[in-house]
Parts: structure tokens; C-alpha cells; sequence
């Protein structure tokens, strides 16, 4: 099913790019889906943006309900809040960054007024995926505060104002947020095994959970390997196209209303039309004017830059569930993952087998690795390396798609970053593996996927992300080529 | 109009803002990288933010003004050291691989529990418990002074006393690398740039003078952070990858292996960013929001950054024959 793939892509490719074209007005036009699950304006769940919250606390630690504040960040935003007696008066705000909380004290309560000497405001830094908090203590008995800030909520100081914690604090798991806002969320059954004694059980539990990382991340680092080897190009708008599948996927599903496997189906279809617009409008026309590929390296920065942000304007800040009822758990073999991990699992394995029987036993397949060994040559036996270059960006940014999507469905969610965070350890994958080589890419995944899961066990899993890029430096140092590369690509 | 001259005012605020003189600073220290050497090094902003840790835990710790920056400079030099040794024999794209790699290792160290003590974690280490140092050696007086439109408390976060340091650091930089270039060390540089193997073939430790370069230009770098968390507090997440892009941005703007490009590119980018915000929000506010002005803005950087790579790679000031990019 999937050897075919590329033969199909290429036969519906005008297809393809017409739809692609023509989905773009639709996607401009309907909102995101997000907006009806929108939080209101003083209740903010800090899932994957930023919120602010204001407190205003007397001497017992109750909440002042009618105080008015207001959240500025020196430039130009500026929301109002009034607190209220019975929830965190709390906003969003729209980036990361030091917010000021000015407190209006003629709102306050004539017997709670705001102690001598106590600022009427705070300077408060906003951290995606956390509430940073600014506490005005007021009435009788309250000393002016030592210092100016709240410690923000969140990973670290869960509920350090007494009776806040539980609300403004639980929008993010303890330490389990990888990179700046917790783009990969484990699914409930795994949780987080950091922190604790280890057993046996729990060895074999993580290896599972490393497996399915590993799987899911070599569909994407395939594709990064391919075009590494054909092209030379290390792409780092790779990650987008991870990103992008799952966006797509969400938005087919819960804007367009299609049901799962063919809102799975479109957004691999239109990561294809990506993938063929982007060498037909980009690549290709600056490989024929000969541009020095470390000066393409920096055209895909670029693009990834673009990407990022076009991908945040239609699908926002917030994690974002592409299956949205509960995951089941299901236990095979002493090791318990959702029902939808086992199947990403099933499919990931299915689609590299494929892979491996393209590269090897077909026609376009063998040109493939033709190319990728000698480029010069390959034209001279009559290979057309232009055709196999686009074969293989539309393959890549199709298993980049899939691997979002795979991610974004068996880890439970997903937000903009995801790619982000995936594209370090996929270089870190392939470079593990060998860069330019395919099976590299596979091996490499999956041990950078077992490192990520393992060493959760041992380290805080805040830094399991590190570990892997650690893995990374050392590989340099000691086998620069990788486990499967070769001598001559390392320069 | 007042509309239309606020916009202005805040473009121009822009040029001479402390950021701006961060970004030029860090620009200059990768200019020296990549516009000199050849070096693909894209993790500037790791740099910037180990420069930035190490002054502000310095000066938490009571160190002297002085004594944090030099604080700063050796955490950025024992980096370069670090990511230099294992990658500098190896082609280009590792170097670029690794260094972006290890600067998201330092912002996700730095923003761990396991730090916190020190870092503060990922709400980062508050302004006004590393700035008093800083804020105590000026000689300005107390009060408020306006220049033009623009108008700054003398002393303070966002004050004339952080925009003079900052300027005059950028300005010493930039005797400094100006100096350095047209020295013979600074032609063995370029000649890495042009032919490796020829330098090699004349007898020159070619590594050694990478890794010179690579240490003297995140040097640089680490002066650059502790000038951008000068006017406000040290944030891991907000000296992540999109920072170096900036960075790059700035450098290929203004031009790459030029003396004055760095600062070109950084006054320009900004107050062009700027100006592009604020007109938007200005014209668009009733169509789009705050939130998609920023990233309409963001997108806008991207397709910038391409379009200059591909039409004018060797930026304003540049020369294309003295371009980095076809090293290996």
C-alpha cells in the first residue's frame, strides 16, 4: 500500500495541488475549531499558552472578589479583570514575557485596603504552558510583601498561595513538559515514571513507551533522510511538516467535519501537495540556478520560520486533541499503552516495511538510492534525478504528515510546537544513524526514542528531550559517521 | 497623523533600543563566525543565554559589576570550547546541527527543576535581583531626560544609562572586530573561509583558529545576552531557536562579512518589525487581532529571510564574492 504511494501521488499530483489550492480559502474562512472551546475571559487553562493571574488575597488567605487590575505589557496590550470570590481571576495573554499587574486600590473593599508601603503592582513574567501569578495581599494584618512577585504556578510551586494552587497550578503536569510548552503530552495510561524507584516492570513499561516514540519519530526521519541523501539538504522546515499533518488532521476532523481515517486521509493528501508545491516552486528552480546548498539550509530556516507562524494563526496556542474521546488503555505483553498507540504503532511499522520494500525492490526505489549514492552517475545511466528528488520530497512530507498525526493522536494532543521539538531529535535520530542513509534514520529513531523514554527513569523527565541531543554530541565525538554512514559524507 | 506619529516614534525608539544593540552585539559575534570563518553556528542564542545566566547568578552570588561580565564571558567560552572541540573537524552542517542542539540543552537545563535554585527555572531570574550592580555605576543623574520624541528615566530598566552601555559596548565590539579582521590573524580567517586545504597547505593549525574564532565570536555572544536581559528579566523560553533565526536574520540583512552589517541589519530589522507591527495593527486592528498581527509579523520574517537568502545573499552592505556560503 504504501510502495504505491508515490506512483499514485504523482499521477494525482495536478490533482492534488488544485485541491490544495482550493482548500486554502476554506481554511482561511472557517475558523478554527477552537474558538467555540475557547476559555472565557477570566479563566485561563495555561495548555500550551500563556496565562496570567490575579489574586487578591486578605490576611486569611480568602479571595477579594471586586478588585479591579489591570494587565499591561508595556506595549500595547491591556485587558482588565475584576476578581471574583469563587475561581482564579485569571487571562490569557499573547506571548511569553514580563506583563505588569497594576491593582486599582479604590476597587478594594473599604475594611481590606491595601497594607502601607504594599506596590499596587506586579511585575509578573509570563512563561507559556504555566500561569504566572501576582498576589496582592490586603486588609488587616497583612504586612507589605518582601517581595515584588508571585512565583509562578505550574511545573515547579504548585499552590504556594494557599487555595490557588489547584486551579491556576493544573493546566500543567508536574515536570512532564518537554521544550517550552509541552507540545508532546504523555496519554494518561503512561504518566510519569521520574522520581520514583525503578522496577523491572517499569523498565519493560518505558521500552514500550520508547518503542512507540521510536517508531513514530523514524516515519518523519525517514523522510528527513531522504532528502538529506538525494539533495544534501538538511531540512529544517521538516518539522513543520510534521506539524502541519497533525494541524490539518485537526482541522479536517473538528472544522470540516469529516470523520477520522478520511480527515486522515486529506491532510496526508494536501502534506503531499505541499511537499510537490514546495520542490516544484522552491527547490527545484534553486537547484537549476546551482545555489550552494549550506545557502538552501538557510532558505528552509526560512520556511520553517514562515510555517511556524502560519500553522499558529490557524490553529492558535493551545493543545489541541485530534481524537478527542478518552484513550483506552490496552495491555499487550506487560505493557500498557492506549488502543490508538498500538494501531500508530501497527501503521508506523507497516509504512517503514513499505518503505524498505520500495527502496529495495522497485524500479523508482533502487533510482532512489542511485541518486543518493551518486547523483552524476545516476543521470548518466539514464536516471532522471529530478524526478526522484520530487518523488522523494512528496514522500517525505507525506511520512512527516503521518508522523504528526500518529503523535498527535496516541500521545492524547498537540500544539504548534510539536514539530519543533521532534525536528532536534530527528537530526539527532539520523545523525545517531547515519546521515543520508535510510535505515540509519530507523535505527537511530529508535534508540533515540528508547534514551528519551528511559531516561526518564534517572533523570527528571523535564530534561529526557536533553538527554537525547547529549547522545547526539557524543555520537560526533566518537563516530561521526553514525552507525550505518559512511566515511566520505562527513567531510 | 498623531496615529501616524506615534507609529514612527516607536520605530524610531526601535533604532536606538536596547534589543537592538543586543541583537547588533550578537549579530557582530556571529558575523565573526560565519561572515569571517565559514562557521555555521546556530545556536547563538545558547550563547546569549549562558552569557545572560552567568551574569545574572554572578551578580546574585555578589559579585562586582566587572566580575559578572567576565563571568559571562567565560561561560560563553567554555560553550564554544565544549561544542567546538568535537564538531569543528567535521563538515558544516553538523556544526549547525550541534550548535543548535546544544543551545536548546542550555534553555532546557536552564528552564528544568533541577537548576531552579540557581536559574530560577522557567520563569527565569527576576530583573531587579541582578540588575542593582549595573544600575549603581551610572553616572547620570536621577530624573528623566528627553531626546527628540523620545523620552527615558536616566536610570534604570528601560533608561538612557542601559542604552548608552549597550551602545558603547556594540561600539567597542566593533573596534574590537575591526581591528582583529584586518590583523593577520583576521586574513588567516578569511583565507579558512575561501580554501580550507590551501590555508592547510601553507602550514596553518586550521582547527586552532576555528575554534579561536569560535570562541572570540560567543564571547561576543554572551556580552550580546547580557545586554538583551539588561532591561528585563532572564527568560529561557524567550532566548530559544527563534532568536538565533533573528539573529540570522539580522546578520544576512545587514550583510555578512562586513564591518558595519551586523548593526545595519539589526537597526533596520527592528524598526522595519516594528513599524510593520504597529501599521498593521493600526490598519488591521478591526480585522485581525493583536495575537495574529504577531504572527502574520513572525510569517513575514520567515518569507523575508528566504527571499534575502535566495535574491540577495550578501545583504545590504555585502559582497557577494566574499560570501561564506559555499564552504563545505
Amino acid at each position: 500500500m504504501t510502495a504505491d504511494r508515490p506512483h499514485r501521488r504523482l499521477a494525482w499530483r495536478r490533482l492534488l495541488t488544485a485541491l490544495a489550492v482550493a482548500a486554502v480559502p476554506a481554511m482561511l474562512t472557517a475558523p478554527p475549531a477552537t474558538a467555540d472551546t475557547a476559555p472565557p475571559g477570566t479563566d485561563c487553562t495555561p495548555d500550551g499558552v500563556a496565562c496570567v493571574a490575579v489574586l487578591v488575597l486578605d490576611a486569611d488567605n480568602g479571595r477579594v472578589p471586586g478588585a479591579q487590575a489591570t494587565i499591561t505589557d508595556g506595549a500595547d496590550f491591556s485587558v482588565e479583570v475584576t476578581t471574583s470570590a469563587d475561581a482564579v481571576t485569571s487571562v490569557e495573554v499573547p506571548t511569553s514575557g514580563g506583563y505588569t499587574v497594576e491593582l486599582d486600590p479604590a476597587s478594594l473593599p473599604a475594611d481590606a485596603p491595601l497594607p502601607e508601603g504594599a506596590p499596587t503592582s506586579i511585575d509578573v513574567t509570563a512563561q507559556t504552558g504555566s500561569t504566572a501569578r501576582a498576589a496582592f495581599r490586603v486588609g488587616a494584618g497583612v504586612q507589605a510583601p518582601p517581595a515584588t512577585s508571585a512565583p509562578p504556578s505550574g511545573t515547579t510551586t504548585p499552590g504556594t498561595e494557599t487555595g490557588a494552587g489547584g486551579e491556576a497550578g493544573s493546566g500543567t503536569t508536574a515536570g512532564g513538559e518537554p521544550g517550552t510548552d509541552g507540545g508532546v503530552v504523555d496519554a494518561p495510561p503512561e504518566g510519569d515514571a521520574s522520581q520514583r524507584a525503578f522496577s523491572l516492570a517499569q523498565v519493560w513499561q518505558q521500552i514500550g513507551s520508547g518503542l512507540r516514540f521510536g517508531l513514530l519519530l523514524a516515519l518523519a526521519s525517514i523522510g528527513l533522510n531522504l532528502v538529506f541523501g538525494t539533495t544534501g539538504l538538511s531540512n529544517f522546515a521538516h518539522g513543520e511538516q510534521v506539524t502541519l499533518g497533525a494541524a490539518l488532521a485537526f482541522i479536517s476532523v473538528h472544522v470540516w467535519g469529516l470523520p477520522l481515517w478520511l480527515g486522515i486521509l486529506a491532510s496526508l493528501a494536501l502534506c503531499a501537495a505541499t511537499g510537490f508545491a514546495q520542490d516544484a516552486g522552491i527547490w527545484r528552480p534553486l537547484r537549476r540556478r546551482g545555489t550552494p546548498v549550506m545557502q538552501l539550509m538557510i532558505v528552509t530556516i526560512g520556511l520553517s520560520i514562515a510555517l511556524q507562524f502560519l500553522i499558529q494563526m490557524f490553529i492558535g496556542g493551545r493543545s489541541l486533541r485530534i481524537v478527542s474521546s478518552n484513550p483506552v488503555p490496552l495491555r499487550i505483553a506487560g505493557i500498557t499503552l492506549s488502543e490508538a498507540s498500538w494501531v500508530a504503532m501497527g501503521i508506523a511499522v507497516v509504512c517503514i516495511l513499505g518503505i524498505a520494500w520500495w527502496l529495495t525492490r522497485t524500479r523508482i526505489g533502487r533510482a532512489t538510492r542511485a541518486v543518493s549514492d551518486n547523483p552524476a552517475l545516476a543521470a548518466a545511466t539514464g536516471i532522471d534525478p529530478d524526478k526522484i528528488v520530487r518523488i522523494v520530497w512528496i514522500m517525505s512530507t507525506t511520512f512527516a504528515a503521518l508522523s504528526g498525526i500518529l503523535v498527535g493522536i496516541s500521545f492524547g494532543s498537540f500544539n504548534w510546537s510539536l514539530g519543533m521539538q521532534l525536528l532536534l531529535l530527528m537530526f539527532a535520530a539520523v545523525t545517531l544513524g547515519g546521515l543520508g542513509t535510510a535505515y540509519g534514520a530507523l535505527v537511530g529513531s529508535i534508540l533515540i526514542g528508547l534514551v528519551v523514554e528511559l531516561s526518564n527513569l534517572v533523570i527528571p523527565s523535564d530534561l529526557r528531550y536533553a538527554s537525547a541531543l547529549v547522545i547526539l554530541i557524543l555520537v560526533l565525538l566518537v563516530r561521526p559517521q553514525g552507525l550505518l554512514g559512511r566515511r566520505e559524507r562527513i567531510g | 497623523m498623531e496615529e501616524f506619529l506615534r507609529i514612527l516614534t516607536q520605530a524610531l525608539a526601535e533604532l536606538v533600543a536596547p534589543s537592538t544593540a543586543a541583537y547588533a552585539l550578537a549579530a557582530i559575534g556571529l558575523n565573526l563566525h560565519f561572515g569571517y570563518t565559514g562557521l555555521l553556528n546556530m545556536g547563538q542564542a545558547g550563547f546569549m543565554l549562558l552569557g545572560a545566566y552567568g551574569f545574572g547568578i554572578a551578580t546574585i552570588a555578589g559579585a562586582p559589576f566587572l566580575v559578572a561580565l567576565l563571568v559571562a564571558i567565560a561561560a560563553g567560552t567554555v560553550f564554544a570550547l565544549l561544542l567546538g572541540i568535537p564538531t569543528l573537524k567535521l563538515r558544516g552542517d553538523y556544526l549547525a546541527i550541534v550548535t543548535i542542539s546544544a543551545a536548546e540543552i542550555i534553555r532546557w537545563l536552564g528552564r528544568s527543576t533541577v537548576f531552579q535554585e540557581w536559574t530560577g527555572g522557567a520563569s527565569g531570574l527576576l530583573g531587579n535581583s541582578f540588575k542593582h550592580t549595573f544600575h549603581e555605576l551610572s553616572f547620570l543623574p536621577d530624573g528623566r531626560t528627553a531626546v527628540g520624541p523620545l523620552e527615558y528615566i536616566n536610570t534604570g530598566s528601560d533608561s538612557w544609562w542601559t542604552r548608552l552601555f549597550a551602545w558603547g559596548l556594540v561600539l567597542l565590539a566593533l573596534l574590537f572586530v575591526w581591528l582583529l579582521t584586518r590583523s593577520p590573524w583576521g586574513r588567516v580567517l578569511k583565507g579558512i573561509r575561501e580554501d580550507e586545504d590551501a590555508v592547510r597547505a601553507l602550514g596553518k593549525n586550521v582547527f586552532a583558529y576555528k575554534l579561536q574564532a569560535l570562541v572570540i565570536g560567543g564571547a561576543l555572544g554572551s556580552l550580546a545576552g547580557v545586554l538583551y536581559v539588561l532591561p528585563r528579566a532572564i527568560t529561557p523560553d524567550s532566548m530559544g531557536r527563534t532568536m538565533t533565526f533573528f539573529v540570522w536574520t539580522v546578520l544576512l540583512l545587514g550583510g555578512a562579512a562586513t564591518l558595519f552589517g551586523p548593526v545595519l541589519g539589526s537597526m533596520l530589522f527592528f524598526s522595519l518589525y516594528m513599524l510593520m507591527r504597529t501599521g498593521m495593527r493600526a490598519g488591521l486592528g478591526d480585522v485581525i487581532g493583536g495575537t495574529q498581527v504577531e504572527q502574520l509579523g513572525g510569517m513575514l520574517v520567515g518569507v523575508t529571510l528566504m527571499l534575502l537568502v535566495i535574491f540577495r545573499p550578501q545583504g545590504i552592505l555585502g559582497n557577494k564574492r566574499e560570501l561564506a556560503f559555499n564552504v563545505r
